[in-house]
C-alpha cells in the first residue's frame, strides 16, 4: 500500500511513520509504560503503531472517568443527546478517513467499507434520539396498594469498562460506546487489539466534539493484559464483554463479582450492522424507585 | 527580648544570635544561600525514586500514623469533629490493623470535641491558633486565643508567624511573638507555620525556619493550607535541611510539617523519600514528621486495599469525611 502512495506523490517524500497515543480525560498522553505495538491491516502490511496500554494506564483512565461522571450524569438527556449528535456530525465530516481506515483493518472494499462508517453515523444518530426518551420507557409509575405515588426512574450505572468488539473496528465500536454515554454512564473502552486505528480516529472525533474529557476514555493495547484490572478495579461499576476473549471471559466475570459489577455477557457473533435495541442502554441503568406519600 | 527559661541552654553561637535584634538579623541574614536550581533539582530527582511492594506498604503505614487530620472549615461543627475523631481513631473499619493516625487538627472552639472523643487514645489534638490563617491580630488576642485553644486541652498548638513583620525584616518582633506563644503553650507542642507560599524565597524559608527554631517552636510547619502554593518538595527539603542542622549544633531533633496539598499516596512517598535523605532515618516517626492534610488518608487507604488486595480500590470503599 505504501508503494502505491508514493507513485501518487511527485517528489521522493518518506512517509510519516505515526505513533499513535491514549485518550485518556480528554488528552493523549502516552502509554505510562511507554510501549507502543504495531499495527498491520487485514493482508499484514504496516499501518501505524499504537500505544500498549498499561494496568496503569486503565487506573488513570478509571479516575478520569470518574472525574467525569457527575457532570455527565447530572447533565440533562437532551443535552447529552445534543452532544451525541454533535459526535455523528463530526464523524460525518471524516468520513473518507475512517472509511480508508476502516477498509484497511477489516480487509472490505471501499464501497462496503463505507456503508460501515455510514451506519456507524446513523447509530449515533439513532442513540442521541433515545437519550431522553429512554426513561420514558424502562422508567414507570407503578400501582402500589397504599397511598402512595410510587415511580421508578432509571439511573446510569456509573464507570463501565468496555471490551470493545475485536472484529467490527468502527461500526461495533460505536454501537458499544454510544448506548453506555447515552444513559449518562462514563465509558473506559479496550479498543481492539488487531483493528485499533478507528478507536484512536473515533478518540480524535470525540476530543473534538461536545463530549466532556472524561466521559469515554480509550485505550489500545492487549485486551486479555487491561482487561482484568478492569474487571477487579472495586471504582468500576459495570463491564460489558463483548469483544473479550473466550479463553478469558469466566475468569473476568469472576472477578468482576468480586466487586458486584453490571456484567454484560459477550453473545456469540453478534452482528452489528442490524438495528439495534435498548438491551444495551437497560444493561447500564440501574432502577430507583420512590415512594411517595399522597392524600395526607 | 524575651528569653526562654525553660528551655535547655543554647551553643554559644546560637545563643549570640538571640541576644538582641541586631544579632538576630545578623545570624539570619548570614545563613548561606538556597542554591535553587540544585534543591528543586535534588528534590525532583529524589521524587522518581521508585518505592514498591513491602517498602511501600510500610510508607502508607507509615505516613498513615503520621497524618494530621484536618477540618478547618468555616462550616466545622461539632459532628463533623466527632466523626472525624473517629475515623483518627480507627482509620479503616474493615482493617483494625491500620495504624491511628498522629493527630485531629481543629479551630480552638472545636477542641473540646475533639478532646472528648480522643481523650486517652494517645491521639494528639492540635489547634491553630494565633488568628490563623492571617496571624493579623493584636499579641494580647493571639496569646488569648492560645490560651483558649490550650485550656480546652488541645496537645499541640499550630500557630502562624506575622509574615508581614517577617517580610519587612521586624525578625525580633517575630521571635518575641513565638516565645510568648510557646510560654502561653506550657505542655502543649508548638507548631510553627511559616506561610512559605507568602515568603517570596528559599532564603526567606530558611531564615524563618531558623528563626522558628531559635525561638522554641517544636515544629516548623510549610503552611495553613489557605495560601497557594502551599507545600512544595524544595520547600520542605530547605526546612529538613534546617532541622538536621539544628540537630547537628545543639543535639535537638525537631519537627517539620508539610500541610496543604499532599493528596496522593505517591506524593507522601516522595516527602517520606525526602525526610529520609535530606534529615535521616532518625526524623521517620510522628514525633518529628507530620502530614497536614484532609484527602491524603483516603487516599493511603486505598492504596493500602490495593496493595493487600491485589486490586485497584475505589472512593466507595472508604468514608466520606
Amino acid at each position: 500500500m505504501s508503494e502505491r502512495i508514493s507513485l501518487g506523490r511527485t517528489d521522493n517524500r518518506v512517509t510519516v511513520a505515526k505513533t499513535y497515543k491514549l485518550y485518556i480525560g480528554g488528552a493523549f498522553p502516552r502509554s505510562e509504560s511507554g510501549r507502543s505495538y504495531p499495527v498491520t491491516d487485514a493482508k499484514g502490511g504496516f499501518l501505524a503503531n499504537a500505544a500498549q496500554g498499561s494496568r496503569k494506564d486503565a487506573r488513570d483512565a478509571v479516575v478520569a472517568a470518574r472525574k467525569a461522571f457527575g457532570g455527565w450524569s447530572g447533565a440533562t438527556a437532551y443535552n447529552r443527546g445534543q452532544v451525541l449528535y454533535r459526535v455523528a456530525e463530526v464523524l460525518e465530516g471524516r468520513r473518507e478517513q475512517f472509511t480508508a481506515e476502516v477498509g484497511a483493518a477489516e480487509g472490505v472494499a471501499a464501497k462496503k467499507a463505507q456503508a460501515l462508517v455510514d451506519a456507524a453515523v446513523d447509530r449515533l444518530v439513532w442513540y442521541a434520539g433515545w437519550t431522553d426518551k429512554v426513561a420514558a420507557v424502562l422508567g414507570a409509575a407503578n400501582p402500589v396498594a397504599g397511598p402512595y405515588f410510587s415511580f421508578s426512574v432509571p439511573e446510569p450505572t456509573g464507570v463501565v469498562a468496555v471490551l470493545a468488539p475485536r472484529q467490527s473496528s468502527l461500526l461495533g465500536l460505536v454501537s458499544v460506546i454510544a448506548p453506555v454515554i447515552a444513559v449518562g454512564n462514563t465509558a473506559v473502552v479496550v479498543a481492539s487489539q488487531d483493528r485499533p486505528l478507528p478507536a484512536v480516529t473515533l478518540s480524535e472525533v470525540l476530543a473534538t466534539s461536545d463530549v466532556p474529557g472524561g466521559v469515554v476514555n480509550v485505550l489500545t493495547g492487549r485486551t486479555a493484559e487491561i482487561a482484568p484490572w478492569l474487571a477487579s478495579h472495586a471504582d468500576v461499576n459495570a463491564l460489558d464483554l463483548t469483544g473479550a476473549p473466550e479463553a478469558l471471559r469466566a475468569d473476568l466475570e469472576r472477578s468482576a463479582a468480586g466487586t458486584v459489577k453490571r456484567v454484560l455477557r459477550a453473545r456469540a457473533a453478534e452482528d452489528f450492522t442490524r438495528e439495534p435495541d435498548l438491551s444495551r442502554m437497560r444493561a447500564f441503568l440501574e432502577s430507583k424507585t420512590v415512594w411517595h406519600p399522597v392524600g395526607v | 527580648m524575651a528569653a526562654t527559661s525553660t528551655a535547655p541552654p543554647l551553643p554559644p553561637a546560637l545563643a549570640d544570635a538571640v541576644r538582641d535584634d541586631a544579632s538576630l538579623r545578623r545570624f539570619l541574614h548570614g545563613l548561606p544561600g538556597v542554591d535553587q536550581v540544585g534543591v528543586e533539582q535534588r528534590a525532583a530527582g529524589l521524587g522518581t525514586r521508585s518505592i514498591k511492594k513491602a517498602a511501600k506498604l510500610w510508607a502508607i503505614d507509615t505516613a498513615i500514623s503520621m497524618v494530621d487530620l484536618t477540618t478547618l472549615e468555616g462550616a466545622d461543627t461539632p459532628g463533623k469533629v466527632r466523626s472525624l475523631a473517629a475515623k483518627a481513631r480507627r482509620p479503616d473499619p474493615e482493617r483494625p490493623d491500620v495504624p491511628r493516625v498522629a493527630a485531629v487538627c481543629v479551630y480552638p472552639d472545636m477542641v473540646a470535641a475533639a478532646v472528648g472523643e480522643l481523650g486517652g487514645t494517645g491521639i494528639g489534638v492540635a489547634s491553630v491558633a494565633t488568628a490563623f490563617p492571617s496571624g493579623r491580630s493584636s499579641l494580647k488576642v493571639k496569646l488569648e486565643d492560645t490560651a483558649f485553644a490550650v485550656d480546652a486541652g488541645a496537645t499541640e498548638i499550630d500557630m502562624v508567624i506575622d509574615r508581614g513583620a517577617f517580610l519587612s525584616g521586624r525578625y525580633g518582633q517575630v521571635f518575641d511573638e513565638i516565645v510568648q506563644v510557646k510560654h502561653a503553650c506550657g505542655d502543649a507542642h508548638l507548631k510553627v507555620i511559616l506561610e512559605t507560599g507568602e515568603l517570596a524565597t528559599y532564603d526567606n524559608v530558611r531564615r524563618a525556619s531558623w528563626l522558628a527554631l531559635l525561638a522554641g517552636g517544636d515544629f516548623i510547619k510549610t503552611s495553613t493550607g489557605k495560601v497557594s502554593p502551599a507545600a512544595t518538595l524544595p520547600v520542605t527539603h530547605v526546612m529538613l535541611q534546617a532541622v538536621r542542622d539544628w540537630h547537628a549544633q545543639t543535639g535537638q531533633r525537631r519537627g517539620v510539617k508539610p500541610a496543604g496539598g499532599i493528596r496522593t499516596t505517591k506524593d507522601a512517598v516522595k516527602y517520606l523519600v525526602a525526610v529520609n535523605e535530606v534529615a535521616g532515618p532518625g526524623w521517620l516517626t510522628p514525633d518529628l514528621f507530620r502530614f497536614g492534610a484532609s484527602t491524603l488518608l483516603n487516599d493511603l487507604l486505598m492504596q493500602r486495599r490495593t496493595q493487600l488486595d491485589g486490586h485497584y480500590s475505589g472512593p466507595d470503599y472508604v468514608t466520606v469525611d
